[in-house]
């Protein structure tokens, strides 16, 4: 049995068949070919799968198609203006806040969340604040950074 | 003129496509009529398997091919081999069970691979290896480590689980050390088993063209060639040259990515017998029991000194944990990458380790971030630490008494290695100098007053790095080379093509050689670009692991572009009528000495592509150069940690309220990358200590199979840190680096351990020092 679901998509709608237990991720990556978002567990720990789902940040493993049927979604590749980049991600590139970079396109995604959702973020707001989302290669100290620069810049 | 980039913090060329979601990792790839690939695992730790049956599974909606081990075995496919030969100290071969790709008789740990399912969807494969039916008479487990020898065996050829029993260093000089110490210093430490936990987990896609017999392997890898050469020469599932693997963007390794596994085996088994491309990616749970666990070691050690603290001698006994299979390389971590690192950085003059490598019913234990660099620095500076306190002595004068001194280099060590360079007394100064050593004590004061017990910890660290000379690497029983190939292909209009053996995955390399590159030949660094991990392109190569990238990759492209060099100088001469020996090159262009005449970088490279009144006899047209290098010896990268924490005794909770690094790296091409691999290396090696455990029940089941119950390190687990550097170069490759991905967690788990015993005023801790355990340490201490 399949299901229709119709959701607009980095600001464009969307209409799509998929499986009932199909995940939001999978219709993203799979079904739509947005694969800047990533799977990096299955419990909804890691936070790889970071997206915003009607301006919240939601972990899109555990979100299923269905739920964001008639919502309004943002990936990674939605969020740069068109001439360049959003503060987030260019506070990433400035600080060195990824290496490998595959819990980046999540981490940036939460962080910019948590900078709207919180004011006067200090270091331990941040480190509190991105507790959902591992990274395994930069020992978040960048991180950190570039999100306290982020956090200025999008106050602006 | 461009200004040189060496040493400079160039913001990541790679960076663009990851921040913008660009990036291609294995799963992003897809590739038309692709197959999809779920694997049947053995859910019991050890079993003889009595029967499969695949029936139903076959009739599943969706379902391709249901494949096992007999099928494998029926196609006449080889094992997984190591590839490091270990002799015991009586001189037999280590003992090599074979590792099937896929179990068929036996199962040796939960999770080994039984059947591998290729459906038209995943969750038709997923759903159809439900159906698969195993029969699984149940064994015994040999799980515990400390009684692994004295267990049932699991291999009738393997006596008492023994993989091997090696040696190294001076057994009697040893024991005379200690017949004449005043003061003998003993531990039993145990380093905790890791699960590596890359956060992209382990893909592959593979696909085969009937058409040109030719397979395609796209893999999440280290090192493609490696996995390439396996293939061929030991699995034989393709000829090489019919063979291409493909390690495009990679979410991180830290060792757990260099070996070749069951999973990408089978894919690329499946792919050909069916005729289709199968595409695999692990599930998290996978991974956890899938990929090559880390560490794992149970030693005792006993260090003899004179009355005044200097050390005599060290007797080293280590059990090494191997899991149920030799992984790709595991036999030579707690062996060459071990035992030959326990002087440290210290003059001791007599060292002598004995390690029995045993097999259990766990997943397979290989390298991992440091790979029995950090089992060594653990045991030596536990053991040094240990040592100042039963002396009285304090802890950093107790080191500074043993240092290896400037004036000892080459300093040739009890155990092997020949240290070419250093200078740990300028480490450990500017470390104490950062850390504000002489305020601790006030600072410890203050915390008291708030009911908080704070403790500082030291470690000085050695690593051997940049995994190379083939000859020591041969001699000790490596299966292969260990150099790397580099190519730097000048294009016609002056832009630079870089083709490396070395792969990154986050280390950074597509930005850290083209600064190299760049700063050699003068030009800026937006013209170099980095190519790697596809075999279709490179040289081949040996992939990146220990630490290894700059110091041999890089040195492989700084030959490289001297030859560039030197064949530009002979066009330049050309163009300018004058002597190639005549020809300097210097800031991006040939001047030909004497005259006033030059040529720009950009001039020679059109005109090597425009030969049209070239001597074709004395010079051929191009610009194009490859080296293959293979250094002297190893590199030795060290340095002091100090870390310092406040324990909550109430609470069992600690904070770690500064972490300092002081490293020498020698050389360093971007600062900013490798101040950025030293905090990731931190992150990991407190990690180990704090947080982080792999266990297993007493029947082999993974207690620790999902972040949910393995702790990985957040952000609020973490402090920033404060990095430091100091440089002694290299002495024997062109670059002068020494290496400096797997530092950090090499360097910080003992000065963790050796904050928290200061801060409790306790012998030992074991890792990870979790709240619970230190808390009741806490409590013992008060009651």
């Amino acid at each position: 049995m399949s299901i229709t679901v119709t959701l607009t998509v980095n600001g464009k709608q969307v209409t799509k068949t998929c499986e009932p237990q199909t995940t939001l991720v999978e219709l993203l990556r799979e079904g739509l070919g947005l694969t800047g978002t990533h799977i990096g567990c299955d419990t909804t720990q890691c936070g790889a799968c970071t997206v915003h789902l009607d301006g919240k940040a939601v972990k899109s493993c555990t979100v299923l198609a269905a739920q964001a049927d008639g919502g309004d979604v943002t990936t990674i590749e939605g969020i740069a203006a068109a001439d360049g980049l959003h503060p987030m991600q260019a506070a990433f590139k400035a600080c060195h806040g990824l290496q490998c970079g595959f819990c980046t396109p999540g981490m940036i995604m939460a962080a910019i969340d948590l900078v709207q959702r919180t004011p006067n973020l200090d270091e331990r707001g941040i480190r509190e604040g991105l507790e959902g989302n591992i990274c395994r290669c930069t020992g978040y100290h960048n991180i950190v950074r570039a999100v306290t620069q982020a956090a200025a810049e999008m106050s602006k | 003129m461009t200004e040189s980039a060496i040493g400079k913090r160039v913001l990541r060329k790679e960076d663009q496509r990851f921040i913008t979601g660009k990036g291609q990792y294995t799963d992003d790839i897809n590739i038309r009529g692709q197959a999809y690939a779920y694997f049947v695992r053995s859910p019991v730790a050890h079993a003889k398997i009595d029967s499969v049956s695949t029936a139903a599974a076959q009739n599943s909606p969706g379902v391709i091919a249901v494949l096992t081990g007999a099928d494998l075995a029926g196609d006449g496919l080889g094992t997984l081999p190591c590839g490091w030969m270990i002799h015991s100290k009586d001189g037999s071969e280590m003992k090599q069970p074979p590792h099937p790709i896929m179990a068929a008789t036996h199962v040796n740990y939960a999770g080994e691979p039984v059947a591998i399912v290729v459906a038209e969807s995943y969750l038709a494969a997923k759903n159809a290896a439900e159906m698969v039916e195993v029969d699984y008479g149940e064994l015994p487990a040999v799980v515990d480590l400390a009684k692994a020898q004295e267990a049932p065996e699991i291999y009738e050829e393997v006596p008492r689980n023994t993989c091997y029993e090696w040696e190294l260093g001076d057994k009697e000089a040893t024991d005379k050390a200690f017949a004449a110490a005043d003061h003998v210093t003993r531990i039993t430490i145990r380093n905790n088993r890791l699960i590596p936990n890359a956060i992209e987990p382990r893909a592959a896609i593979a696909d085969y063209n009937a058409g040109t017999d030719e397979l395609t392997l796209y893999t999440t890898s280290q090192n493609p060639h490696l996995t390439r050469l396996i293939f061929t020469a030991f699995i034989q599932i393709a000829p090489e040259h019919k063979l291409r693997v493909i390690a495009p963007d990679v979410g991180g390794g830290f060792g757990s990515k260099i070996f070749v596994y069951s999973e990408e085996t089978a894919c690329a088994w499946a792919s050909k017998r069916l005729g289709v491309p199968v595409k695999w990616t692990a599930e998290r749970s996978e991974s956890f029991v899938a990929d090559a666990h880390g560490r794992d070691h149970i030693s005792d050690a006993e260090l003899a000194m004179d009355k005044d603290g200097q050390f005599l001698g060290l007797r080293v006994h280590t059990r090494a944990n191997m899991g149920a299979y030799l992984s790709t390389f595991a036999s030579s971590v707690p062996t060459y990458l071990y035992g030959t690192l326990l002087a440290g950085q210290y003059k001791t003059p007599a060292i002598y380790v004995e390690v029995d490598a045993l097999f259990t019913n766990t997943t397979p234990v290989d390298a991992y971030r440091g790979a029995g660099r950090p089992e060594a620095t653990f045991l030596v500076e536990r053991i040094v630490e240990t040592a100042a306190r039963e002396l009285n002595m304090d802890p950093v004068e107790l080191r500074r008494r043993n240092f290896i001194q400037p004036s000892d280099y080459p300093y040739q060590t009890p155990v092997a290695l020949e240290y070419d360079t250093g200078d740990y007394e300028a480490s450990l100064s500017k470390a104490l100098e950062m850390a504000d050593y002489a305020g601790f004590a006030k600072r410890k004061e203050e915390a008291a007053s708030r009911g908080k017990l704070r403790g500082i910890g030291f470690s000085c660290y050695i690593e051997a790095c940049g995994l190379a000379p083939s000859q020591v690497a041969g001699a000790l029983g490596a299966g292969v080379g260990l150099f790397e190939s580099g190519e730097v292909r000048v294009n016609p209009t002056g832009s630079v093509t870089v083709l490396t053996g070395s792969h990154s995955h986050g280390q950074g390399h597509e930005t850290t050689f083209a600064q190299l590159v760049a700063g050699k030949l003068g030009i800026p660094v937006e013209d170099v670009e980095v190519v790697h991990g596809d075999t279709g392109k490179l040289d081949y190569g040996l992939g990146t692991y220990g630490s290894r990238s700059l110091a041999v990759g890089g040195s492989a492209l700084s030959r490289a572009a001297d030859k560039v060099i030197a064949k530009g100088k002979k066009i330049a001469a050309h163009m300018m009528n004058g002597d190639a020996d005549n020809v300097d090159f210097e800031d991006g262009e040939f001047l030909l000495r004497d005259s006033n005449q030059k040529k720009t970088f950009g001039e020679v490279a059109f005109a090597a592509y425009v030969p049209f009144d070239y001597p074709l006899e004395e010079l051929e047209p191009g610009l194009a150069e490859k080296a293959f290098y293979d250094p002297a010896n190893f590199t030795y990268p060290a340095g002091t940690h100090i870390c310092e924490v406040e324990v909550d005794p109430d609470t069992g909770v600690t904070e770690i309220v500064s972490f300092t690094a002081v490293d020498d790296f020698g050389n360093v091409i971007n600062p900013m990358i490798v101040e950025g691999q030293v905090h990731g290396g931190i992150a990991q090696g407190l990690g180990q200590a704090m947080l982080e455990n792999c266990a297993y029940d007493e029947f082999g089941q993974l207690q620790t199979g999902s972040y949910m119950d393995y702790c990985m390190p957040r952000a609020d687990d973490l402090p920033s840190f404060n990095v430091g550097m100091t440089v002694t170069p290299c002495t024997h490759n062109p670059i002068g680096a020494k290496g400096c991905g797997e530092a950090g967690a090499i360097g910080s788990p003992p000065a963790f351990i050796n904050a928290v015993t200061n801060a409790l005023g306790i012998r030992d801790m074991d890792m990870p020092a979790t709240p619970e355990k230190v808390w009741r340490a806490a409590q013992r201490r008060q009651g």
